[in-house]
């Protein structure tokens, strides 16, 4: 593989990325507006994209949109009860807690990935990522009685979103 | 119509910023403090946007973009204070039945 196409996946998600921005700031898809942003986001495109080497992950395959759609909707769906654990919590007047600080490994290779599966524990349910020192991510667990060894620790914060994140990103 | 949903996103937006003020003053240590805190207030910020979309509807565009923002900075920073108090050699609080145990410290 040569210099040029190893960069093609940044570039492409740098100016889907900058194009998404542009319309969502500008709020139309009329035709001129739209030509307009290609022009800008092209020319930032080029003179960013050889800095943007953390955009390199990403996996440009046919499933990658279905499975950054699926992770988004695994991921509200884990905020929301989240939050609702957090709120059993904080409630009940014996404040049912049994923190522990664990590890857990990913298999993820990529920055961008395990920097996604680390904001992503950290929004979930009990879990908050303390940090990432190379394939493993320590973690504080607020309830970490269904055991605190790597492979059950792993099995239960980390199994279900990798899952999701391995269809578009490395 | 939209401006009761709009007001129902506002009020759910407030108990979860609530509950996160609450968890602030409830969990034991540091540790746990960021995390009640991190998580009820991102989605209470969420609700407050998807409230702000309801009432003034030509603003959606705009608020995607802030929510998004807050998704992306939000456990970011928690973790970095969480690290942080790590490194100085703050030791995470454990429930009195660990406390004896073999379990790692961290």
């Amino acid at each position: 593989m040569t210099e040029a196409s190893s960069r093609m996946p940044q570039y492409a998600v740098s100016f889907a990325a900058g194009m998404l921005l542009w319309v969502l700031l500008t709020g139309t898809l009329q035709g001129q507006e739209l030509w307009a942003g290609v022009l800008v986001v092209g020319v930032t495109t080029a003179l960013a994209g050889p800095r943007l080497e953390i955009l390199a992950g990403v996996r440009l395959v046919p499933g990658a949109a279905v499975s950054l759609v699926t992770y988004l909707g695994y991921f509200f769906y884990a905020l929301a009860r989240a939050n609702l654990d957090v709120a059993r919590r904080v409630l009940t007047p014996s404040l049912p807690i049994r923190p522990a600080v664990v590890e857990v490994r990913t298999a993820l290779t990529s920055r961008l990935g395990r920097l996604l599966l680390a904001n992503s524990i950290t929004l979930t349910p009990g879990t908050l990522s303390v940090d990432v020192r190379g394939d493993r991510i320590l973690v504080h667990w607020i309830d970490a009685s269904p055991g605190t060894d790597l492979e059950s620790a792993t099995g239960a914060i980390a199994a279900g979103f990798e899952r999701h994140i391995r269809g578009f990103l490395r | 119509m939209m401006r009761w949903i709009g007001d129902l996103f506002l009020l759910v937006g407030a108990a979860f910023a609530f509950l996160g003020a609450l968890g602030l003053i409830r969990m034991p240590d540091v540790f746990n403090r960021i995390q009640t805190g991190t998580k009820a207030v991102t989605l209470g910020a969420l609700c407050f946007l998807a409230g702000i979309g309801f009432l003034h509807p030509q603003w959606w565009t705009k608020l995607v973009i802030i929510g998004g923002f807050l998704l992306v900075t939000s456990p970011v920073s928690s973790s970095a204070l969480a690290r942080a108090f790590l490194i100085a050699g703050v030791r995470p609080w454990r429930a009195p039945e660990d406390r004896d145990s073999t379990l790692e410290e961290g």
